[in-house]
């Protein structure tokens, strides 16, 4: 073997090395909250509220204030951060200004998660005297996500070729129509797979929602988007450093972030599966 | 020459400083089929998707002079762009059908322009299909994506997609390149039997396409026509020397 024949391998055996290092800490992770969460793990442990001072009971608010919020996010960011995107691909022309908008919109998805919780409870919470409630948490969420869903949407509207542009056009659509008919269906996988995974991140935030509407502890379920709520990022951390008996809770706080954990995975799993839908339904001939 | 389709008039086009396209005079006849040919870079595409405004999407082409299709001026800012794009149909090199059925391909111009009685859209889908001569090969699988479609066929289904609306002329920027023998053999009889009803201008690289189909031909060099005439006196006859060179392969 020659001296780098024999430096080749050895090259491609260390990346394969970081790799299956990096999935072992996934495994490690995943192994530990299962271990010790498994035994509060049951049904009624997702459809019961706490009780005895979160010493026993589920985690039912948790898991619909977490729902909640993230669908309130949703409602909010996808129609916005989708017409910004077909503002920014098809009808801006390439200057400074559209320029300094996508850097600036860039940028905005570096911003630190508690900023955007401290711009929620003055914007929101008491400029607009919201309140801290599912309503201003769930509109600090869609701020969150917002960048990464124009900047995915702007990628999915990109690799739309042009030749389904300059088709429709050719048969007399107006600009509007082509976007509408033919350029945002092409886009659409595209678009869902990104908003999914920006949610899914925003579901696990604790920052944003900390100031604008997560409560320590509610009863009962949420009656109204203007109620304080529950959710399962907070709640695990009220029970794994807040609360005043830790050890007893602790089998109760790996539970919850099993469940958080399972939330998150299940929504990127159905980000996954529409894609490779919507792969097999563009599945060109050649 | 009779009955005159499209007239261009001193026309000149401009991508930024570049000067593209270059005092073309030359008039299409009605219900003929024109080629123009010329080598790579010669502006023949560019003076066809000119006849469309295509040029509307690229914000530093300039267009000056004059463009007529019968008395509907094509280059005044105030003409209906889309009024334009429906008169006028065309067909790109690549096959491009929309990622939806076919039956879906065929409809999409109908439904932009209001026709919702869906009875009425399937009666026109059948003709156009039939006309394109795709219907028998499709009939009873309209639901399927375009996309399964063989090249060809994709082709004869967007020559089906452009007729749907109707249009006056037809533009074909070279739609054979892409296609074996035989599909190229189907779309030059389509062709043929198409010009009863419409106008086509056709830009090729193959010239036994542009003898067996074109009735008439202009040879393109350097943003300019060179030479117009009926396809015989192009091919064998040709008046410049430039035009002998080219059809008699010597560069292209």
């Amino acid at each position: 073997m020659t001296k780098q024949q024999f430096t080749k391998i050895v090259g491609i055996q260390l990346l394969l090395l970081c790799t299956l290092l990096t999935l072992s800490f996934l495994g490690i992770i995943l192994f530990d909250l299962f271990s010790k969460g498994y035994s509060a793990l049951s049904w009624d442990f997702l459809s019961t509220a706490p009780s005895k001072g979160m010493t026993q009971g589920g985690i039912l608010p948790a898991v619909a204030g977490t729902a909640l919020v993230t669908l309130v996010a949703t409602l909010f960011a996808l129609p916005f951060g989708v017409a910004c995107a077909i503002y920014l691909n098809e009808y801006a022309r390439d200057h400074w200004f559209t320029r300094l908008l996508r850097a600036s919109i860039r940028n905005l998805a570096g911003v630190p998660s508690i900023i955007y919780g401290l711009f929620g409870l003055a914007l929101f919470v008491e400029a607009l005297h919201i309140g801290a409630s599912i309503l201003a948490s769930g509109l600090t969420l869609a701020l969150l996500t917002l960048p990464y869903i124009i900047t995915t949407t702007e990628e999915a509207l990109h690799n739309v070729p042009n030749a389904y542009r300059e088709a429709a056009l050719a048969l007399g659509a107006t600009k509007w129509e082509s976007i509408k008919t033919v350029v945002l269906p092409g886009a659409m996988p595209g678009i869902l797979t990104g908003t999914i995974l920006a949610l899914s991140r925003a579901a696990g935030e604790t920052a944003p929602i900390l100031f604008t509407g997560v409560a320590f502890y509610t009863r009962y379920l949420p009656g109204s988007l203007l109620d304080e709520f529950m959710a399962l990022p907070y709640h695990l951390y009220i029970l794994s450093t807040q609360h005043q008996s830790l050890e007893q809770v602790r089998p109760l706080a790996y539970a919850t972030a099993v469940v958080l954990l399972g939330m998150v995975l299940l929504l990127n799993l159905s980000a996954i599966m529409l894609r490779i839908r919507y792969r097999n339904l563009w599945k060109t001939s050649k | 020459m009779e009955n005159i389709k499209i007239a261009i008039r001193d026309f000149n086009l401009h991508f930024g400083s570049k000067h593209v396209l270059k005092n073309i005079n030359i008039e299409f006849p009605a219900n003929k089929i024109v080629a123009l040919i010329g080598p790579s870079g010669c502006g023949k595409s560019t003076l066809l998707r000119s006849l469309n405004r295509m040029h509307d999407l690229s914000p530093d082409a300039r267009l000056e002079g004059d463009i007529l299709l019968e008395d509907l001026h094509l280059l005044h800012p105030r003409t209906d762009v889309v009024a334009i794009r429906r008169k006028v149909g065309m067909v790109f090199q690549r096959p491009n059908p929309f990622p939806k059925s076919i039956y879906e391909n065929v409809a999409y111009g109908l439904r932009l322009t209001g026709t919702h009685n869906e009875a009425d859209i399937r009666a026109r889908v059948e003709s156009c299909l039939q006309q394109s001569y795709i219907w028998e090969e499709t009939k009873d699988e309209l639901q399927k994506s375009a996309l399964q479609l063989s090249g060809g066929q994709q082709q004869r289904l967007c020559i089906a997609r452009a007729i749907a609306v109707e249009p006056e002329v037809i533009l074909l920027d070279e739609p054979c390149s892409a296609l074996d023998p035989i599909s190229t053999a189907k779309i030059e009889d389509l062709l043929l039997e198409l010009k009863n009803r419409y106008t086509i201008v056709i830009v090729t690289h193959n010239m036994q396409q542009a003898q067996r189909v074109a009735d008439f031909t202009a040879f393109m060099y350097l943003g300019e026509v060179i030479e117009y005439g009926p396809t015989d006196q192009i091919f064998n006859h040709p008046q410049q020397m430039l035009t002998r060179n080219y059809v008699e392969g010597h560069f292209g």
